[in-house]
């Protein structure tokens, strides 16, 4: 296939890549969306054969090593609870990074075959291309590999600090400037794979000072890297289909960081630069008194929630780890029996990853035209008669809108309070991930129900 | 004066990055997670250079380092392609309407 022919089927591989974005912008459509991708996909890797034109025994091992890949895939995708979804995505954005940092390298090794020169004499272009793509690869397959063990669990999710942490990362960021400026200038390959260790290390270093609650900043920004470092593979291969990917993926990836960014009222660096667990270890043992808290049992809830006429429920990462959505959804069923409105209200940065809380909530059978997102909802608190926050808690703090010392203070929260009684499922008064006593706690018209979030609505269905 | 090709790429590139930004802010903030999973599955057309990479080179000897790294590359690359579009298909078969 001539190389102009296969250039414009990349494109439209590109086109329909789009099109794959373009259905999400609606549940209906989004499923056409996803076949859009796949087609798109299709396109690209059989073009790809056929523009080598090489279909011999090497084809017969390519379809082999497609063969497992793809089952392994199938099967994780089939197996995967919907719990464990942010680590997943975060698996896979290891993977992309890996594939990104070994076509880089397999392209430095055997530049003939990419029309990129000979080895020791690649093009300056393709070098420095290369280089940024297999940097870039190699901090998102690190980073991402630390980002899926703390949300595992297998390393803890606090902030991993010590001192020198930004002192050092700076060190290596311009170490790996000079490296490639080297790397250029020599041709040689020890430039070449200190750099990508360098990267390596500098991915792990990037993310362990990352508390777990700042997961979807984290998450996101590693998506976009893996754009940006596809965008840099693709330059290098000179393939449209990648460019274009590399580059919707990277500003995917930076529009969603920029999202969860502003969803807890913090810049990106001050997210990227250590958690807030880490700075505000003082205010969390100050000035501790014992205020009076109300509490309550599963019988009350069910008495107050069955004669209200509206409910609002938040949930939050708490009913994630409960794996509490069923059961969420099984009350909401008893209570619209009794006539009950019932809706829910989510957070942007709820979970661990963007729109976590939707897809579990879409997993119980939660209609999604009943799930709205903090603008839309925050008004109707006020006229709501109950509000049921589920492993929820920083986002529904008060002390956000009143306390100008506070460290989430100007954060936007759900107006939870202002609803004329607020259920409040939690094991503990404990704080947050934010270190800071949640104010609604206290309130007059607040009740807490101390149990486990599963447990707790499990109960409260019973006594309905 | 002749234009420099990588010109050509630059733009493509430049405009995409417009084009993303654009769809993914009308992107529903519901399906941010499938938007992450099938981001990730297209990125993963990076199989692309693994093929090329493990194709590479003659016939009778297919198994050189560079290969290999092809190879390598490839399972990676289908075990998100795979991986990528069918956990979005799963989810997306989630999201349904109330029933009236």
């Amino acid at each position: 296939m001539s190389a102009n022919l296969s250039a414009f089927f990349y494109l439209i591989s590109g086109i329909l890549f789009i099109l794959a974005l373009r259905g999400l912008s609606s549940p209906e459509t989004s499923r056409q969306g996803n076949y859009f991708g796949i087609a798109g996909m299709a396109i690209s890797i059989i073009v790809t054969f056929l523009s080598v034109g090489n279909l011999g025994t090497g084809f017969v091992y390519v379809l082999i090593f497609l063969l497992i890949g793809g089952s392994i895939g199938a099967f994780i995708a089939f197996r995967i609870p919907m719990t464990a979804m942010p680590e997943l995505v975060a698996g896979f954005h290891s993977l992309v990074g890996l594939a990104a940092v070994f076509v880089a390298i397999a392209a430095f090794l055997k530049p003939e075959a990419f029309n990129l020169g000979s080895l020791g004499k690649i093009k300056l272009a393709s070098l420095i291309e290369m280089s940024l793509g297999a940097a870039i690869g190699a901090i998102t397959f690190s980073g991402s590999i630390i980002a899926f063990l703390k949300l595992r669990g297998i390393m803890s999710g606090s902030p991993i600090t010590f001192k020198g942490q930004h002192f050092i990362n700076l060190i290596l960021g311009v170490s790996i400037l000079f490296l490639i400026f080297y790397l250029c200038k020599s041709q040689s390959s020890h430039f070449f794979w200190a750099l990508v260790i360098l990267a390596f290390l500098v991915g792990v270093l990037l993310i362990i000072p990352i508390g777990g609650a700042d997961m979807p900043v984290v998450i996101s920004m590693l998506n976009s890297y893996s754009g940006w470092a596809a965008a840099g593979i693709g330059f290098t291969l000179e393939n449209t289909a990648l460019i274009i990917t590399g580059a919707l993926v990277g500003s995917s990836g930076a529009i969603l960081s920029y999202i969860m960014c502003k969803g807890m009222n913090r810049s990106f660096f001050n997210v990227i630069l250590g958690g807030w667990g880490a700075t505000d270890q003082t205010s969390k043992s100050g000035d501790k008194e014992q205020k009076p808290v109300k509490s309550g049992n599963a019988d009350d809830a069910a008495f107050l929630m069955k004669n209200a006429s509206s409910v609002i429920i938040v949930p939050g990462y708490g009913m994630a780890v409960a794996q509490a959505q069923h059961a969420l959804r099984e009350m909401v069923d008893a209570l619209k029996k009794n006539g009950v409105k019932v809706s829910y209200a989510i957070h942007p940065v709820a979970g661990r990853m963007p729109g976590h809380m939707n897809v579990l909530l879409a997993e119980a059978n939660v209609p999604y035209d009943e799930v709205f997102e903090l603008e839309e909802i925050n008004n109707d608190f006020a006229n709501c008669d109950v509000a049921y926050v589920i492993g929820a808690n920083d986002v529904t703090n008060p002390v956000a809108k009143s306390d100008p010392q506070s460290p989430i203070y100007g954060m936007p929260v759900l107006d939870v309070e202002k609803s004329k009684s607020v259920l409040f499922v939690k094991r503990s008064l404990s704080p947050g991930y934010a270190g800071i006593d949640n104010d609604l706690f206290y309130r007059d018209n607040t009740l807490m129900l101390f149990a486990d979030a599963k447990k707790m609505t499990e109960e409260i269905v019973k006594s309905l | 004066m002749e234009i420099d090709p990588f010109i050509f790429r630059l733009s493509i590139f430049i405009l995409s990055i417009f084009v993303g930004y654009y769809v993914v802010w009308s992107v529903t903030p519901s399906l941010h997670t499938p938007l992450m999973s099938v981001t990730n599955a297209i990125s993963s057309v990076i199989i692309v250079g693994a093929i090329i990479a493990a194709l590479a080179g003659s016939s009778e000897n297919i198994f050189e380092t560079s290969n290999i790294f092809g190879f390598l590359a490839i399972v990676l690359a289908a075990v998100n392609i795979f991986g990528g579009f069918l956990v979005t298909q799963r989810m997306l078969q989630m999201y349904k309407k109330k029933k009236k």
